[in-house]
């Protein structure tokens, strides 16, 4: 039966740290843009990260505005300025609602911290672990900005991971110094380079135990919470702030489960998520499944940027490991294996897979996956039409009848 | 006051939809009326009328239940479920077996498979797009001009159906224009529409060996279901009042609260 009674997932202490971590991520970039007092390299969100900082960047993430855009329900405002300049809306939205905001001159930038626009870049890097349009999307400003776009071409659907392509990758992640010296105009310094290999392998372990919290029951945090968290994970990986934050947030995570706090009160059911978040509906949904008395307990989405591969020792080697190592880089077997894991650490009642309408790299749900999972692990799954940023395929409406109809499914069990 | 009886409200994104239970499960009252705006008001009249058809008063709802997408906008209701729940309660309180569902609906199509025991095992909605639902056909009707309540009549005289392959509503717009002016009769066109949604609902998941069909497109076009008999060669069931599935298993949830509540 339909719980009546509203419950809504207890706030995190540590964020009043997280939005001063974040607040100074950008206030630190919109300096070097305006001032030049550092270069300012942009990176896709599972670039080359610590490369970019051993070599004295600082690294900007267009995918994160690109969630900022999405957070903000900008999205869909300024993705048909891109759309009219012949970026379908068929391709990712974080790409359309980026380039609509450069177009449009407006960033949720301004009014979260004042600033006027993104920092201008100086090299644009990215890897296409992810999907192509990344690479597209940097290529668009680097003809704007008039700027270098370079980059790493990942091999795809991989099973097995074989030594040929972790050495691809190396040397792939190695070439990029002589643009990028150029760039700097200083030489490589192979020392910060293991530095920032070492930092973000610390800040990737924290990010993997405190995502790990979440097995216990009741789960001391949800996926909503962690898609906000991860904000370190994926900007300040390879700077001990990220690491220190992590260490912060961990801490009040075990105590939650040492005092048996659940994120969802009355928590009964446990879901993963799979996909990319809808952020402009983040709140509402997280509002629903708290209501539900439903923890979504994990994601694939948040376990991206868990890096732990990385070894100082061997910084391109591990680099390529871990960058390619990633569920989205890798076929329709491993992913199933992966879930299936997650499935029996987590004690999970259900799968939902979000079909983002933009998305298809990040939507799993397209070659009969949830099908093959329900049957393999005896639970349901649900698939919900959506998106990642434009709200214009997502239906709130059918979404809500949709998750209410499958948390009766599982009452009814 | 006589026996309690129990009744549910589906307020539909087309209609609402209200259908009173005695203790026997069967439908004493029932009543049908477009949503329109107010669902809150149309939900009362709906209540009114059905409760009247019946013989009786507010005062003799033991348990009432509210479903569809203006459930939560029936404020006389106990609680609300979905109607993915409620079609697939109604539609097992006629068919106690494993059975596939498909429910028409105006804005939306949904299969839900059961086991023997009634247990939900899976469901889908249509995706964001009403091609293939109630919707459609309204606006097919509208665009050809044709009353919706001759439609179904209109199918069955076709001798040579006309296929259209676009999936899209207003791209079949389009193309029923393009066959008009090919000069194919409107009865083909016709059936042609009714075999559009059919492909719609059958590629939205597999079927198993019983189907059950519900919904007002279902219960206004009857056709559509010997269509589906005769494009899958299974056993096709349809209640009474396909219509009223959605209502009768709201009622059916109201008599179990109101059982659970006696314990």
């Amino acid at each position: 039966m339909l719980a009546k009674k509203e419950s809504l997932r207890k706030e995190i202490a540590a964020t009043k740290t997280l939005k001063k971590i974040m607040a100074n991520h950008f206030y630190e970039l919109d300096e070097a843009a305006r001032t030049g007092s550092k270069k300012v390299a942009w990176c896709t969100s599972v670039g080359p990260a610590e490369l970019l900082r051993g070599m004295g960047f600082l690294v900007y993430f267009p995918e994160n505005h690109g969630a900022m855009l999405g957070a903000t329900r900008m999205a869909t405002e300024l993705i048909p300025y891109a759309n009219a300049i012949g970026y379908s809306p068929d391709i990712c939205s974080y790409l359309t609602s980026d380039i609509g905001s450069y177009l449009q001159k407006k960033t949720p930038l301004t009014k979260a911290y004042n600033i006027e626009s993104v920092p201008r870049p100086d090299v644009l890097v990215f890897n296409t672990n992810q999907c192509r349009d990344v690479q597209d999307w940097f290529t668009w400003y680097g003809r704007e900005f008039g700027v270098p776009v370079v980059g790493i071409h990942t091999h795809r659907d991989i099973g097995r991971i074989r030594d040929y392509q972790i050495k691809d990758i190396a040397k792939q992640i190695e070439d990029l110094i002589p643009p990028l010296e150029e760039v700097t105009g200083e030489k490589f310094d192979m020392d910060r380079f293991k530095e920032a290999v070492a930092l973000s392998r610390q800040c990737s372990i924290l990010w993997r135990r405190c995502l790990e919290a979440a097995a216990a029951i009741p789960s001391p945090w949800t996926f909503f919470d962690a898609t906000i968290h991860m904000g370190p994970a994926v900007v300040a990986r390879g700077t001990k702030e990220a690491v220190d934050y992590y260490e912060l947030l961990l801490e009040e995570l075990t105590q939650r489960v040492k005092d048996g706090t659940a994120a969802v009160e009355g928590e009964r059911y446990r879901l993963y998520w799979e996909g990319m978040p809808i952020w402009g509906k983040l709140r509402s949904l997280s509002e629903l499944f708290a209501s539900l008395q439903t923890c979504i307990v994990a994601s694939t989405y948040c376990n991206s940027w868990i890096f732990d591969q990385l070894d100082p020792d061997e910084p391109f080697e591990s680099m390529a490991r871990a960058y390619t190592e990633l569920f989205i880089v890798r076929d329709e077997a491993y992913k199933e294996e992966y879930i299936k894991s997650c499935f029996e650490f987590f004690k999970l009642h259900g799968i939902i897979f979000h079909d983002a309408k933009t998305c298809p790299n990040n939507s799993n749900n397209r070659y009969g996956m949830p099908e093959r999972l329900s049957k393999k692990l005896g639970i349901p799954t649900l698939t919900i039409n959506g998106d990642l940023n434009d709200l214009r395929c997502y239906s709130e409406e059918q979404a809500k009848t949709n998750i209410e109809a499958f948390i009766e499914q599982l009452e009814e069990e | 006051m006589s026996e309690p009886v129990f009744v549910g409200v589906d307020v539909g994104a087309s209609r609402t939809k209200v259908a009173v239970l005695d203790k026997n499960k069967e439908i004493i009252g029932h009543s049908v009326r477009k949503s329109g705006t107010d669902f809150e008001k149309t939900a009362e009249l709906a209540l009114d009328e059905a409760l009247k058809m019946a013989g009786l008063s507010r005062e003799d709802i033991g348990f009432c239940v509210s479903t569809g997408y203006g459930r939560k906008n029936v404020p006389f209701s106990e609680f609300t479920k979905t109607e993915i729940g409620c079609h697939a309660k109604g539609a097992f309180h006629y068919f106690p077996m494993a059975i596939t569902i498909i429910d028409i609906g105006g804005q939306d199509n949904k299969i839900i498979k059961l086991d023997e025991a009634g247990h939900r095992l899976s469901f889908k909605m249509n995706r964001k797009c009403a091609a293939g639902t109630g919707a459609f056909l309204e606006e097919m009707s509208m665009r050809l001009d044709i009353p919706l309540e001759e439609m179904d009549e209109l199918a069955r005289q076709s001798e040579n159906l006309v296929e259209l392959g676009s999936y899209c509503t207003v791209f079949s717009a389009t193309e029923v224009l393009e066959k008009i002016r090919q000069g194919k009769k409107v009865p083909d066109i016709v059936k042609g529409l009714f075999l559009s949604v059919i492909k719609r609902v059958l590629e939205m998941d597999s079927l198993t060996d019983r189907v059950v069909m519900t919904g007002g497109v279902v219960e206004h076009n009857p056709y559509l279901v010997e269509m589906v008999r005769e494009r899958t060669g299974l056993e096709v069931m349809v209640p009474e009042r396909p219509q009223l599935t959605g209502a009768v298993g709201a009622a059916l949830y109201a008599m179990d609260a109101a059982a659970a509540s006696e314990k």
